[in-house]
């Protein structure tokens, strides 16, 4: 018994179908919808990694830290817009962000 | 038969921890769980020979991305009972929605690797870390700079969002200092005695 690619992408698999439900069941909380983003592109990692062993090609692990640089700034500027957000309506609830739109 | 074990608990670990981020009441506790999933994360990294990864997620997310978020959530005070109303009634919905998304996913997966060899070798003989090198500072050098291009948009981004500037705060304004002249600050009185100024 060993471990192979499938185990990886079935882990993957598993956690980016959380991700997706974490944005279904919290849909007033921003804050755990940026986290289950957090969830789905490490999913997208894991497999990026994944594959890039299997095919022994380091271009995925390359890949892969391109990924993990842009979620962190995805992070940052979702919490940045979170935070004004809450300062100019005192709450964070979702559904009244559409007061925006024109 | 360690890695299996290894494997196996490691993700064991990261799915619950991820399902709790989502179902936890308390929203520091799912940034915990979140750390948690990634810290577990960074485990099959190692197993899957990308050492220098795993500790780029370490020192990433656990360092800085959930510190942002632990932050925030304890910055913004919000009634986080409220927001978890609607809980029970999406998630059948979800559910379905989850369970057909996982289903095509390993179906697909099952179907399109034909040629699994079972096992995942390390690559090369060199170390992770410099075969990283090798390539990224070379044939991903424009993609390196592009991410730092992000990288301070982000930055940028984030201070011109968050920053405000506050009225009554008395600041030093320097140019208007130095274009001070002596005709503006000083002015010559001549005084009659007894009459002081007007």
């Amino acid at each position: 018994m060993s471990i192979g690619l499938s185990h990886y992408l079935v882990v993957a698999a598993i956690l980016f179908t959380i991700g997706v439900l974490g944005i279904f069941v919290n849909r007033k909380n921003v804050i755990i919808i940026l986290m289950s983003i957090e969830l789905i592109l490490l999913a997208v990692n894991i497999n990026f990694v994944a594959f890039a062993t299997h095919s022994g090609d380091i271009a995925g692990q390359i890949f892969s830290m391109f990924v993990l640089t842009v979620a962190a700034a995805e992070a940052a500027i979702g919490l940045a817009i979170l935070v004004v957000y809450f300062r100019n309506r005192g709450d964070i609830a979702v559904e009244d962000i559409s007061m925006m739109k024109g | 038969m360690l890695p299996v074990i290894v494997f196996y608990l490691l993700s064991t670990i990261a799915v619950g921890a991820a399902f709790m981020v989502i179902a936890a009441r308390n929203p520091v506790h799912s940034v915990m769980f979140l750390i948690l999933t990634f810290f577990s994360a960074a485990g099959l990294f190692v197993l899957m020979g990308a050492e220098f990864l795993a500790l780029l997620l370490v020192m990433v997310y656990v360092g800085a991305v959930a510190v942002l978020f632990l932050f925030v959530v304890m910055m913004l005070d919000v009634n986080f009972v409220e927001l978890r109303e609607g809980f029970l009634q999406h998630l059948p919905k979800g559910m379905i929605v989850a369970g057909v998304l996982l289903a095509e996913m390993i179906l697909v997966g099952a179907a399109s690797i034909t040629a699994d060899k079972g096992k995942i070798v390390p690559t090369g003989g060199k170390s992770n870390i410099e075969e990283i090198g090798d390539v990224l500072y070379t044939e991903y050098a424009f993609f390196f700079e592009a991410v730092g291009l992000i990288l301070l948009v982000a930055l940028i981004g984030a201070v011109v969002l968050t920053h405000r500037t506050r009225k009554n705060v008395k600041r030093q304004n320097v140019s208007e200092q130095i274009a001070r002249t002596r005709e503006d600050g000083v002015e010559l009185v001549d005084i009659t005695p007894n009459s002081g100024i007007e």
